[in-house]
């Protein structure tokens, strides 16, 4: 069993550090929301962990970061941890951390901009060569290595196994690919393009083929927002699984006015196990759970 | 049943009728996405390795397999075994001995892998695998060949693999 060694955790402190002057240094103030939260997003794929007192682990800090965005913070992030359950693998933890921000003025082309230099300064601290970014529009990408584009007809089912069995493996190959533009049924709090509204702002880095950063620019619309959360619901239970309490307060500062934003979700640990050369999260993991 | 959380490393199934093994398996999931479990697996009648991704929450069955003791006899084009309680010989093909005809010895006891085919419930010697070989005391005469060399992934660099022995006590 894997478990990260002493060094590990000094570069990965190291790391950290650098990350932490990186959003000093561009205006950002750090912020810490609760982990323990009564309501949440619901989302179809993420279970969230409850505990016995009926509360659960917070499977994102988006909701409450958001709210402090539309109560006037224009520049956060957050390093803090998040729980989804029944997620474990070589990239995958039940509790991960995880590194989160929020600009306002800003679209997701921005941030594609700001996740590329944050790698950027991070590559040396973590001994590695910084890597040719290479950005692709999810059709461009599905069109390479699955031979079709998948915004004018998703199918999701279709698009999930196309992604991680032939679109993934594919990615490996190219060092750090922003695959960007999704089609708008991936992408549950992404605002759509107005140009296009079959597309999501939405974008992903991927460093040798594995996932480490989701964005998007911020859907601000709340009615919009409301009946995806409804629509998730409702594919929640016809995939015989539990719904969950729309988090209403967050709904609330949606409709008091979520100015125009973009944020951006990032895998620390696999971030960092990514760029320090390991193949898999319990590297660099001081206790991975198996290790409890 | 098994579902798709319980695939790991050994674990035998049936598929489409026919008993794998997993040699290995993955956890994958995209961000917004559906999780799916991605596998090897060695189909252990024909010995081919097959990929296969399932959706989060497959369900599968136990391979039906059990297990036989058996004497090996000798070999020519088939390999010949006898089931060391009721005496019957059955012969087997070079696949379904696979590598373990590396390791054979006349008159070496081995346990077989049989895979019972259907609900009559009769055990069916079409498909037969090594689980693994047992060399008896009287047979240990000659040294058995080296199994076929195998790609070794190069060393870690070692400051990354301190052992657990150089950490502190936490």
């Amino acid at each position: 069993m894997a478990f990260a060694t002493i060094e590990t955790l000094a570069l990965r402190h190291r790391m950290l550090s650098a990350l932490r002057r990186f959003f000093d240094s561009a205006g950002y103030v750090e912020v810490e929301t609760p982990v323990l939260v009564p309501r949440t997003v619901p989302e179809l794929h993420i279970d969230l962990v409850r505990t016995t007192t009926g509360l659960y682990l917070a499977a994102s800090p988006e909701p409450q970061m958001k709210r402090l965005v539309a109560s006037g913070m224009e520049r956060i992030y957050q390093v803090g941890h998040a729980f989804r359950a029944g997620e474990r693998g070589r990239w995958h933890g039940v509790e991960f951390s995880i590194l989160e921000w929020y600009r306002t003025g800003a679209g997701y082309r921005d941030l594609m901009d700001e996740v590329e230099a944050l790698v950027t300064v991070l590559c040396p601290v973590a001994g590695r060569d910084v890597p040719a970014f290479v950005r692709m529009s999810v059709d461009d990408a599905f069109e390479r290595w699955a031979g079709y584009r998948p915004s004018g007809h998703m199918d999701a089912g279709r698009f999930d196994r196309d992604l991680v069995e032939r679109v993934e493996p594919g990615l490996s190959a190219l060092g750090a690919v922003m695959l960007f533009d999704y089609p708008a049924a991936a992408a549950s709090l992404a605002k759509l393009r107005r140009d296009d509204p079959g597309l999501a702002e939405r974008f992903e880095l991927y460093v040798d083929g594995i996932e480490i950063a989701n964005g998007f620019t911020e859907l601000t619309d709340v009615a919009e927002q409301r009946a995806r959360f409804d629509e998730a619901n409702a594919a929640r239970r016809a995939d015989g699984r539990e719904a969950y309490d729309v988090d209403t307060r967050f709904l609330s500062a949606l409709e008091r006015g979520l100015p125009s934003c973009a944020g951006v979700a990032v895998g620390l640990d696999r971030l960092v196990a990514v760029l320090a050369g390991f193949g898999g999260i319990d590297d660099v993991m001081s206790h991975p759970f198996e290790e409890l | 049943m098994y579902e798709t959380s319980d695939l790991r490393k050994n674990l035998k199934i049936q598929i489409e009728g026919d008993p794998y093994v997993v040699v290995d398996c993955q956890f994958v999931k995209p961000g917004k996405g559906v999780a799916f479990t991605r596998t090897k697996m060695r189909n252990m009648i024909t010995g081919n390795v097959v990929e296969r991704t399932f959706r989060s929450g497959e369900k599968f069955q136990p391979a039906d397999l059990v297990e036989q003791k058996m004497q090996f006899m000798y070999a020519d084009e088939m390999y010949h075994f006898m089931n060391t309680e009721t005496y019957e010989q059955l012969e087997f093909n070079e696949n379904q001995v696979g590598d373990a005809r590396l390791f054979l010895l006349e008159n070496l006891h081995v346990d077989v892998l049989f895979f019972k085919d259907g609900p009559s419930g009769s055990r069916c010697p079409r498909s037969s695998r090594w689980s693994s070989l047992r060399r008896s005391p009287e047979s240990r005469v000659t040294r058995p060949p080296e199994p076929p060399s195998r790609p070794s992934s190069p060393p870690a660099p070692s400051s990354r693999y301190l052992s657990s022995s150089t950490r502190a006590t936490r």
